[in-house]
């Protein structure tokens, strides 16, 4: 009972409609978990509330309907007996007619019906009972949104889930939607009907006779809503859009082909619109009702839809209507106008339904016919009228629309158009004793004739579509009517094209591009639907080629006949033609053959261009190409070795761009181009090898490096088997070199002798080649490859690297960065890093390194060479910077014995370091200059060992890099660089150190900076300030000032500005006006916008010191200055106005 | 001040699309129209809340400019013939380019040819570099000139 006296208190409380919202949700669901629970049967719950749902005051009742409606519908999932459910549906349907309670009878039919299968559903005869309910009693217009919604979701559920009972209801169903839809606005409530008319209507197939008036008046009601325009402003609660309005829409207009008498002619009234949008959706909604209504019912309305279908095609807006480039030569259509798209789809849809009667109406059609009567007006392409070149080019998408929609049409328009447009060409049927040579100055025998041309081809383009489309499908007919009429023209037709394109200079460039798309589709028809004679496709592919060979002044042309020529081989790659295929071949082969051809006039970046595009068009032909690439790269280079390369040295640089931009990274996305990589560099060893003596030609640097980085390219893009091998020969030749001086004997005490300037200079040109292909090789292996002799290569390098030889030095480096641990037998990391740190190094000068007291003998390590320990400078800068790439291979492994490094560089520039020179030598001037050129190096090793390299050390080299290793670094330098600037005793030693922060802080991400902005600021403005003296380092100073955006734009770091607002400023008004770099100005501007948002106290003083810099940058010569500049000037400008 | 609006029912125009200029490094970034007239194309009217650019007051057409001379000229056509407007929206015009470029540019603001009831004094006052300061000291008008140039109504 204690429950009792509960549950009649949450029913109060719920009726109560004084309580607040809060309270009666609660009520409700303390009543729904009882009855979930079944602690309370719905039976006693409905006794209990006798008294609320039948009171007569409408208030109390309407409270309780809805109480007893909501927790039914919490207990969708909970199994009722049958009698139950019959009750209380029976119960709610009859409340339908109660209009001041509709609300709760509403949501209690709905939860109702709403049951899954399993649970209790409700009886047919039930649900019969609710619809004529429904249908006398409901008046949806006269109800408010949420009512109407609800409604509208009761007769969607009635007509998902229970059919019957509408049927059995009959024709007055029909009635009821009529009057609940008709006048509805609220688009939530659209959705909903637009799919109510669209089942109700599925559900009557066959609406006939007196009904007839009923299906009149539904779409009267359903094309008032045509087409959907909607313009619901977006921030309120409307989740529903156009898209989705337009879509149910039509589905609804779909529904049955009852529509038809009424639907097509409202849509094509609408095709004349002016609302582009209207145009748009009545095109769709035509394309969806061709499907739905069927080739009978669509055939009355045939005339009047091509009609107006034509009038859409002709008068497209679009303003360049026929565009002549290379990018077009994929396909010639309407770029983005999307109505014409639509109307020809429209077009293809009609044209598949019902292909003869469409093709009457084109065959007949006054205006097609009337511009193919007219044919001859349009002879030359810049003489037509915009209004012409509309009309011809939709007539050619009318057509080709048409020949791509079956076979059938394209059999008619063939027979209709075909031989009109072949006879205004002048063209005839070619007898097979004809000479067909490309070379040949064969008489012109085709009049010019651009709108004829123009049409051929467009037709050719869609027959040929057709076809390759269904070449797919195996079962196609062959010897089909436009089958034979091309067989019969494909020969005149081809040299036809040629002539086109062969008077390149004197007709319009539309004529080219018309010519050679034409013989690009007759090269690519499938072979068996046009038998065409091989000879033909190698007369056309030979066309093609020599255009390429012999017009490359052309550009256009010989563009397009390169893409031809592409198109085709990728065609024949794709589609497995292997007959075309051979012809194809000999294409490649004859192109590829260019590159060695000495007399052709062709240049040879255009040589190059046709060779590598032609290559890339399939594997094949690459496979082809590849050998003659590099036949040519082994004659220039043998040439250049031995004799000093007569031709011009850009050739060979460009030939090797080419192989290393172009054709390698193709070929890395290909399989099976391994072995030939392979070949190609151990090729290029044995070229070296075979070759003692080199020309001093060779020096030339371009050739140097483009060699080396093709090298490197080539090399990382081999497998790791074939590493090995490449090593072991590369290792070969090198120590076959005599500059090779390890001695095997002499392990723990090699000496270098003659470590001096002059000695490098001894370093032959051949010497310098091989080591430095070497180091190239070294740079770009995996890790886990092998080396023949690693003591011996780091020796090497070591060696080199103290001579100025950079290369070995980024070879170190990389090898440090993938040294395994003590895995294979290899030497580990640690036996490496011991080679390079306590090998002793003798000088043959070396005096100072005794007076040093390192030991009485001659000898130092790199460490101390790095501090001076010789006399020469040029040694010690050499030792910097190759500890530094050494450095970067550590750093980015993340391994510990980089702070070995970090230490040396740093006692370089502490003052200590700094000291030894200057106390040693009399001549103090000369002596602090080498001292602070050194210094700026230490520095400089910094930004080595930071910035990304481009050289090595990348993932291209399968550099072993480490995540966030850049953060790591920066947080543990930064404390130790802010130090040694605090104690710095001098102006240079400190601007030294700020440089080498700067660099560091420059590679890092902002965000772990912005983490120290309060130590860094003052820094950073330190570099910029000495950065912007001169123009050695435009980018880190851009990245910097990046940084110092990223500070000031930063909520946390807003103190710190605020406390340096004076110095901040005064740098960028500085930075405004640095004339090596655009950025830099711009972005300093931008700051100093940031800037004006400071508080007003603060910034106040220094602005007219900002305004006046920024008026000086208002002339600055770029324009994107000169707008940030009037921004922060309107900026400072306005401040005092706005705090 | 007449009491009402002098051109009650303006024709409005659409605005053009901006185009964005082309991130050419090298180009040659010289002063030329296009650059002045996206300078003062927002400036507001005066009397309504559209755009000189919306009401036709200007175009990139009406704006010349020699940059080696330093000469900038602007034509601009009031909405009617005896538009009381004029010289507020010379001022504006004025304003605006004195914020926006640097003080050796002369600027020449007129009204277009047979575009105004008393062109030619209007020209007169409107190059007056004494009654622009005179006129820009009035608060009154200076601050129905800020409302223009710094108008978010748009």
């Amino acid at each position: 009972m204690a429950e009792l006296s509960e549950l009649t208190r949450h029913i109060e409380s719920y009726v109560d409609t004084s309580r607040s919202p809060s309270e009666q949700v609660a009520s409700l669901r303390a009543i729904t978990s009882l009855l979930k629970k079944n602690l309370l049967p719905i039976e006693i719950l409905v006794r209990e509330m006798g008294l609320y749902l039948t009171s007569t005051d409408s208030v109390i009742r309407c409270r309780g309907i809805l109480l007893l409606a909501e927790s039914l519908d919490c207990l969708s999932s909970k199994p009722l007996d049958t009698s139950t459910i019959h009750s209380l549906i029976i119960f709610f349907a009859d409340r339908l007619a109660d209009w001041k309670a509709l609300r709760g009878a509403l949501v209690g039919c709905l939860a109702l019906m709403r049951r899954k299968d399993g649970v209790g559903i409700v009886t047919i005869s039930d649900a019969l009972a609710v619809t004529k309910s429904y249908v006398h009693n409901l008046h949806v217009q006269s109800l408010a949104q949420h009512d109407r919604m609800l409604c509208f979701e009761l007769l969607e559920c009635l007509l998902e889930n229970y059919p019957d009972a509408i049927v059995s209801v009959g024709n007055e169903i029909f009635y009821a939607i009529c009057e609940a839809v008709d006048y509805e606005k609220d688009p939530q409530c659209l959705l909903v009907a637009f799919h109510i008319v669209e089942l109700a209507m599925r559900l009557f197939p066959d609406l006939y006779g007196p009904s007839d008036g009923i299906v009149g008046e539904i779409f009267d009601t359903l094309g008032r809503y045509f087409p959907i325009h909607f313009t619901h402003p977006k921030g309120e609660d409307v989740d529903v859009t156009r898209d989705e309005l337009s879509r149910a829409l039509m589905f609804a207009f779909t529904s049955t082909p009852l529509f038809e008498p009424f639907a097509i002619p409202l849509l094509l009234e609408k095709l004349s619109s002016s609302l582009p949008l209207a145009k748009i959706d009545a095109l769709k909604y035509l394309s969806h009702c061709t499907l739905k209504y069927g080739a009978d019912r669509m055939e009355k309305h045939a005339v009047a839809i091509w009609s107006s279908l034509r009038n859409i095609v002709f008068s497209s807006s679009q303003e360049p209507v026929l565009s002549f480039d290379c990018e077009s030569v994929d396909g010639i259509g309407f770029s983005d106008d999307d109505i014409a798209k639509e109307a020809l789809t429209v077009l293809e849809k009609l044209f598949m339904q019902n292909s003869v009667l469409f093709l009457n109406l084109i065959v007949n059609d006054e205006d097609i016919n009337l511009i193919f009567d007219n044919i001859n007006s349009y002879m030359n392409f810049s003489n037509i009228s915009l209004q012409s070149k509309r009309k011809i080019h939709g007539v050619g998408c009318i057509l080709a629309t048409a020949a791509r929609s079956t076979v059938f049409s394209c059999n008619r328009i063939f027979e209709s158009f075909f031989p009109c447009l072949m006879n205004t060409l002048g063209i005839s049927i070619l007898k097979p004793s004809d000479n067909m040579s490309p070379s040949g100055k064969h008489a012109v025998s085709g009049t010019l004739n651009f709108g004829a041309l123009y049409l051929s081809v467009i037709v050719l383009e869609a027959c040929r579509d057709l076809t390759v489309g269904s070449a797919q499908v195996a079962s196609f007919p062959t010897h089909e009517t436009f089958c034979c009429m091309l067989e019969r023209f494909s020969a005149s037709l081809a040299r036809d094209f040629i002539s086109y394109v062969g008077r390149g200079n004197e007709t319009s460039m539309a004529d080219v591009f018309l010519g050679v798309k034409g013989l690009q589709i007759l090269a690519t028809f499938p072979g068996s639907f046009l038998s065409m004679p091989e000879s033909l496709l190698e007369y056309i592919l030979t066309a093609l080629v020599s255009i390429i060979t012999e017009n490359f002044q052309g550009t256009l042309s010989w563009n397009l006949a390169l893409k031809a020529l592409v198109n085709v081989g990728s065609y024949i790659e794709k589609y497995h033609e292997s007959k075309k295929e051979i012809s194809y071949m000999v294409v490649v082969e004859k192109i590829g053959s260019l590159l060695t051809a000495a007399k052709c006039m062709m240049p040879y970046s255009r040589k190059l261009e046709a060779v590598s595009e032609v290559g890339m068009s399939g594997r094949n032909y690459m496979l082809k190409v590849v050998p003659r690439l590099e036949e040519a790269i082994f004659t220039n280079l043998s040439d250049l070795y031995v004799n000093g390369y007569m031709g011009p040295a850009e050739n060979t640089v460009r030939l090797l761009e080419c192989y290393t931009n172009k054709v390698l990274p193709w070929i890395n996305n290909s399989e099976g181009f391994d072995e030939v990589l392979h070949l190609f560099v151990i090729n290029i060893w044995n070229q070296i090898e075979c070759c003692k003596h080199f020309s001093t030609r060779t020096e030339e640097k371009d050739i140097f490096e483009a060699t080396m980085k093709t090298m490197k390219f080539a090399v990382s893009n081999c497998s790791e088997t074939s590493h090995n091998a490449i090593v072991q020969k590369a290792y070969a030749v090198v120590s076959s070199c005599h500059f090779f001086s390890w001695n095997e004997s002499a392990v723990n005490h090699v000496e270098m002798r003659g470590l001096d300037i002059s000695h490098e200079l001894k370093l032959s040109i051949r010497d310098r080649w091989v080591l430095s292909l070497f180091a190239s090789v070294i740079m770009a292996i995996h890790p886990q490859t092998r080396l023949p002799d690693v003591r011996a290569t780091l020796w090497l390098f070591m060696e080199m690297l103290l001579k100025g030889h950079v290369p070995s030095a980024q070879a170190l480096g990389s090898l440090v960065n993938k040294f395994g641990s003590k895995a294979n037998g290899q030497s580990t990391l640690d036996e490496a890093m011991d080679i390079i740190f306590n090998t002793s190094i003798s000088h043959a000068d070396s005096a100072y390194g005794i007076s040093m007291g390192i030991g009485d003998k001659s000898t130092m390590n790199l460490a101390d060479l790095c501090f001076g320990a010789s006399n020469s400078r040029l040694l010690q800068i050499n030792a910097i910077v190759g500890l530094a790439w050494i450095g970067k291979g550590l750093l980015m492994r993340g391994h510990e014995k980089v702070k070995d490094i970090v230490m040396i560089l740093l006692e370089c520039l502490s003052s200590k370091g700094g000291r030894h020179l200057r106390q040693d030598s009399g001549q103090e001037n000369c002596e602090q200059d080498v001292s602070s050129s050194v210094m700026t190096y230490v520095a400089d090793a910094f930004h080595i060992m930071m910035s990304d390299s481009e050289v090595c050390l990348s993932r291209r080299y399968h550099a072993n890099i480490r995540p966030l290793y850049k953060q790591r670094f920066f947080s543990t330098m930064m404390p130790m660089l802010q130090a040694l600037i605090i104690k710095s005793d001098s102006l240079f030693q400190r601007s030294v150190l700020c440089r080498a922060l700067a660099y560091i802080m420059s590679e890092t991400p902002l965000v772990a900076v912005l983490g120290e902005a309060k130590k860094l600021t003052p820094v950073l403005l330190d570099a910029l300030l000495m950065f912007s003296k001169d123009n050695l380092d435009k980018d880190t100073m851009y990245s910097l000032l990046l940084l110092l955006s990223g500070i000031l734009t930063d909520k946390s770091s807003q103190e710190v500005v605020i406390e340096n607002a004076h110095i901040i400023i005064n740098c960028l008004t500085r930075m405004v006006s640095y004339p090596h770099m655009m950025l830099v100005r711009e972005t300093a501007l931008q700051c100093l916008v940031a800037m004006s948002m400071l508080p007003h106290s603060r910034i106040y003083p220094l602005r007219t010191q900002v305004l006046q810099a920024v008026s000086r940058a208002l002339d600055d010569p770029k324009r994107s200055v000169r707008l940030q500049a009037v921004r922060c000037r309107q900026a400072w400008s306005s401040s005092p106005v706005t705090t | 001040m007449t009491l009402g609006l002098i051109n009650a029912n303006p024709v409005v125009h659409a605005k053009k699309e901006r185009v964005a200029r082309s991130e050419d490094p090298h180009a040659d970034d010289a002063v030329d129209p296009l650059e002045i007239y996206d300078h003062v194309r927002d400036i507001r009217d005066p009397e309504h809340p559209y755009s000189l650019e919306q009401l036709s007051v200007l175009s990139e057409e009406s704006i010349t400019v020699d940059e080696k001379l330093g000469r900038i000229l602007i034509m601009f056509t009031p909405t009617i013939q005896h538009c009381s407007m004029v010289t507020v929206i010379g001022l504006c015009l004025r304003e605006k380019l004195k914020d926006c470029f640097p003080p050796h540019f002369k600027v020449d603001i007129k009204v277009a040819p047979g575009s105004h009831a008393d062109e030619e004094s209007v020209n007169k006052q409107l190059n007056d570099k004494e009654r622009v300061a005179a006129a820009l000291e009035n608060p009154n008008l200076r601050q129905l000139v800020d409302e223009c140039l710094y108008s978010s109504e748009l």
